[in-house]
């Protein structure tokens, strides 16, 4: 057997148990790999339950600084009888499987093509601590120690983070560094130490940063200006209001009289949340609201007020995998179309494509100035993979210079000196029209707000052609959002080649993986990363320029390449789907699969002829 | 912020205290059916705002969907409306009131608006007590589809389409008080000596005020076996008692037997004079107003009057201890922490 030989490049898997408190154990080791200087990328791939059922860590170590899924395990660390079965399946031939040998392997499961390493945590565990809360959370503390020793890691980074993380709780730094030792000095005396796989400190970090999406989309609405937050309970975007609360209780508390300068409101259900957030936007607060793809669903109807009275609203949509309640704690990127075109009759919604934290910051913050200035609902559209898990990121970071965009407001001097107020009338041509906020002035620049058709002076009408006006001006108005959003990046692979793939948020990662595997095997393409919709007319010009396109996402209808098919006319000759959905990221090896399913060999030979065959004979 | 008052008299129309005359709290020409109770309601206003002398453009008003919820464009022209979603004005407001904590909120809506569709949101505004008027002006029908019967429709009751109502009717003034409501009213829109008092109370009410008002609807539901007729209610409303309002700014000069009254002072200033009808009804207290209005209904009459108030009132800013200055008016110096807390933050994550 020849065993997988590795210095930082390799994927382990824990399997847990939900609520035995693997959770922080985990993430202490992904923290001191990351701590080492070596790219990490950990995921938590969770069942929707709090106690009892199988839960797992993956992290990917990567020194290159691939950062995505890349599908396969070397190692996985079994401390679930449960799912045991299943998880030694998913080791790599030469991998190494760790599990709990105080109970012997059931022979049925034994693979002689890993190498099996028993360790007795169970047994460690009662021998050590009679309470048997502190044998189940110590066992994972345990279990990281003897890790440690394994692959070679430096123990001091561990220490040194139980230190920071207990630094206002002191009294837990030695019992977790005492496990830390029980399991690093069982390996060290038991085990052949190190296995093939070993890590090594290394300055491929930088000054990167590990945070989660929603922690970071909480921040984004701190420092936006938000002060009013409503929202309902819904995995996985329930920690971004968590987030906005924890550090607007630091920083937005009137130091003078111990007030709030934010409001945050649980709601009775989503209509409710957003609801709240339109009226506060309507009077002139910064406000939001984060859910999840059931809650887009209930908040459509106000979604279609919000773009047809034109009320600023920022929503984000923690995406998760639908339809209905579908796996609530697995990832997808499937709300593409229910958001777009979201609420009944014509409307068309401004959609932002975050894929690391910090573009979870900075779209987050972006997202308030352009539903202000737009006058728009303005939906975000992250993940759980992103929003969940701790993301390697670049750091965050505030333009103290900035001032907030509030748009086009009419003022009360302005309404005194005599300025004529129509709130739908187009002044100046961009299709966005001056608003005034309730209270403004005693005589002038009131208005009634209605999702009824109604005349540029907000009055309601039924004529036919003022209603059309109106719609044909807030299309003229989806121009002026163009100008305004995230443009796509694209990465030109240098050569020359008719081929490219196309995708956006957390599909970033394997997808720049996947195309460095088909570079090396001669397959070069271009590459766009779609950050908004409206889409630029780059993401036309880009996609004319090639003879194929590959449109990377993660759901199974392909709704951005419909989304790209309805709005540039764009046929299915030229966009190929390359799909994930199963409920966990995509990785780059699923990608460089599907997409050599289309090509196989050179493309810098013309392929003018393969496009025809496999349009024409094999099923898509 | 200072604003110039127009200085403009009309011979023969009072101007209130800011130099207003009623015409200026007035709206456009409605639309409703003519002889429709929601005009009446839409009058009681108008003249309740003229006379407590309310700047109109420091009062917004909000409804959902319905021919209530129409109502709002008829009064009040000189404020921000809001025509929203069909049951969802109350989370509306409750934004709007978080935004800005210095302007009158006036909700708007309708037996179908709030007692169907947007029971649950009418449950929760009035638990969160947010500080708002919601006007109900209950009817018993859907106007605007045709006359179907709602669920504030006695069983029994009969509109004109004919067949008779044959589910219990929600009681919004009871479910209101079970919500935690802080003031519970039901007023008649054929008796504005009784409304225009109400909605003044309800006005200086610091928290959420409901009246919910019973309006007839005369296409619909005016008929001899409604419930909800002119005749009916004219024929079956009892009073709690009568209510006199005198703002903070005025004098008294009635003379009150101390025996029959209540004297209440409201969170603005203003005393509220409540003449009870029974010596054994408290509208202080909570389970005697579930208990009277329980009683009325038995009988098959309808409690009108003021039927709760809690004196002690916090509304939804003072629990959440939200800032003095309306959230509306902060600006980046207020709330954004700059990029030194960041770099902070950056380095407890590396």
């Amino acid at each position: 057997m020849k065993r997988i030989e590795s210095v930082n490049d390799f994927v382990i898997k824990f399997a847990n148990v939900n609520g035995t408190g693997s959770a922080s154990a985990n993430s202490l080791f992904a923290k001191a790999v990351f701590r080492m200087g070596v790219p990490v990328s950990p995921k938590n791939i969770f069942p929707s339950n709090i106690q009892g059922l199988p839960t797992w860590y993956e992290v990917r170590v990567n020194d290159q600084g691939y950062l995505g899924r890349r599908g396969g395990v070397d190692i996985a660390l079994s401390v679930n009888p449960q799912s045991m079965a299943e998880d030694i399946l998913d080791v790599e031939p030469g991998g190494y499987f760790i599990y709990d040998d105080t109970k012997p392997l059931d022979l049925r499961l034994y693979r002689n093509d890993i190498a099996i390493i028993g360790l007795p945590l169970t047994r460690i565990c009662n021998e050590q601590y009679d309470d048997p809360r502190q044998q189940q959370l110590f066992k994972n503390v345990i279990y990281v120690g003897a890790l440690a020793a394994l692959i070679d890691m430096d123990f001091k980074v561990l220490t040194g983070l139980v230190e920071d993380q207990f630094k206002d709780k002191k009294k837990l730094v030695l019992p977790n560094i005492h496990a830390l030792e029980l399991g690093y000095q069982h390996a060290k005396m038991n085990l052949d130490c190190p296995i093939g796989i070993r890590l090594e400190a290394s300055d491929r970090v930088g000054d990167k940063i590990l945070l989660d999406g929603n922690t970071a989309l909480g921040l984004g609405a701190l420092y936006g200006g938000a002060t009013v937050a409503a929202w309902y309970p819904i995995t996985p975007s329930t920690s971004v209001v968590d987030a906005f609360e924890k550090y607007a209780k630091r920083v937005r508390i009137d130091p003078g009289t111990g007030s709030r300068n934010y409001a945050i409101v649980q709601g009775e259900d989503e209509l409710a949340a957003i609801g709240m957030a339109i009226g506060a936007s309507w009077n002139g607060a910064r406000a939001f609201t984060a859910t999840s793809g059931p809650g887009v669903s209930l908040m459509s109807e106000f979604l279609g007020l919000a773009y047809f009275a034109e009320i600023p609203t920022v929503l984000f949509n923690v995406q998760r995998a639908g339809p209905s309640t579908g796996m609530p704690t697995r990832t997808q990127q499937s709300d593409i179309l229910s958001c777009a075109y979201a609420s009944h009759g014509d409307t068309k919604q401004v959609l932002l494509f975050p894929s690391t934290p910090k573009e979870c910051f900075d779209f987050g913050a972006l997202s308030f100035d352009l539903a202000e200035r737009l006058q728009t609902p303005v939906i975000l559209m992250s993940d759980l993979d992103l929003g969940m898990n701790d993301n390697m990121s670049e750091p965050l970071y505030w333009d103290d210079e900035r001032m907030f965009d509030r748009g086009k407001i009419m003022t009360a001097e302005e309404l005194e000196g005599g300025a004529e107020f129509g709130r739908y009338r187009d002044v100046d041509g961009d299709a966005i029209c001056y608003r005034t906020y309730p209270g403004t002035h005693p005589t002038r620049g009131s208005f009634f707000t209605r999702g009824t058709s109604r005349n540029e002076y907000a009055v309601y009408t039924e004529k036919g052609e003022e209603y059309e006006a109106n719609m044909l001006r807030l299309l003229r108005k989806w121009d002026t959002i163009n100008e305004h959003v995230p443009v796509p990046i694209v990465t030109d692979c240098g050569r020359d080649t008719d081929s490219a793939v196309l995708f956006f948020g957390t599909s970033e990662e394997s997808s720049k993986e996947a195309l460095d595997y088909l570079s090396q095997e001669g397959i070069h393409m271009n590459a766009m990363r779609i950050r908004a919709f409206p889409f630029s007319s780059d993401v036309q010009r880009f996609i004319e320029r090639h003879e194929r396109v590959f449109v990377i996402e993660q759901n199974r209808d392909a709704q951005l390449r419909t989304l790209l098919m309805a709005e540039f006319e764009f046929g299915p000759d030229i966009l190929k789907s390359v799909l994930c959905f199963d409920g966990t990221p995509i990785s780059a090896r699923n990608i460089r699969k599907q997409i050599k399913k289309y090509l196989d060999g050179d493309n810098i030979l013309p392929l003018h002829r393969k496009t025809a065959v496999v349009a024409a004979g094999e099923p898509l | 912020m200072s604003y110039l008052v127009p200085k403009f008299r009309h011979p023969e129309l009072p101007v209130n205290d800011l130099g207003y005359t009623k015409a200026d709290y007035e709206g456009s020409i409605s639309t409703l059916c003519a002889g429709c109770g929601h005009d009446s309601i839409s009058g009681a206003i108008v003249t309740a705002c003229h006379e407590l002398s309310i700047p109109p453009h420091k009062i917004a008003k909000l409804s959902g969907i319905g021919c209530s919820s129409k109502a709002p464009t008829y009064f009040l022209g000189n404020s921000h409306g809001f025509n929203s979603v069909h049951g969802r004005m109350p989370s509306v407001v409750t934004g709007a009131a978080l935004a800005n904590k210095d302007l009158l909120y006036l909700g708007v809506s309708g037996d179908g608006d709030t007692a169907s569709i947007g029971m649950g949101q009418f449950a929760h505004v009035a638990r969160r007590n947010v500080n708002m008027v919601y006007i109900i002006m209950n009817n018993g029908c859907y106007g605007l589809t045709k006359g179907q019967d709602s669920a504030t429709a006695d069983r029994g009751s009969a509109s004109k389409k004919g067949d008779p109502n044959i589910y219990s009717a929600i009681d919004l003034c009871g479910t209101a008080l079970q919500m935690g409501a802080t003031f519970v009213a039901r007023g008649f829109s054929g008796d504005k000596e009784q409304l225009v008092p109400l909605i003044k109370a309800a006005i200086s009410h610091r928290g959420f005020a409901l009246i919910d008002v019973i309006s007839p609807c005369v296409t619909f539901n005016n008929n001899a076996a409604s419930t909800k007729s002119y005749e009916f209610v004219r024929d079956h409303s009892e009073a709690t008692g009568t209510i006199d309002f005198v703002p903070m700014h005025d004098e008294i000069t009635t003379e009150y037997d101390p025996g029959s009254h209540h004297e209440v002072t409201m969170h603005d200033g203003s005393t509220i004079h409540l003449y009870k009808v029974e010596d054994s009804f408290d509208p202080f207290n909570r389970s005697s107003a579930i208990s009277a209005l329980e009683a009325h209904r038995t009988e098959g009459n309808i409690l009108t009057g003021l039927i709760y108030l809690n004196k002690d009132s916090r509304d939804l800013h003072e629990v959440m201890e939200t800032s003095q200055r309306p959230l509306n008016e902060l600006d980046e110096t207020d709330l954004c922490p700059g990029n030194r807390m960041l770099d902070n933050i950056n380095a407890s994550l590396r």
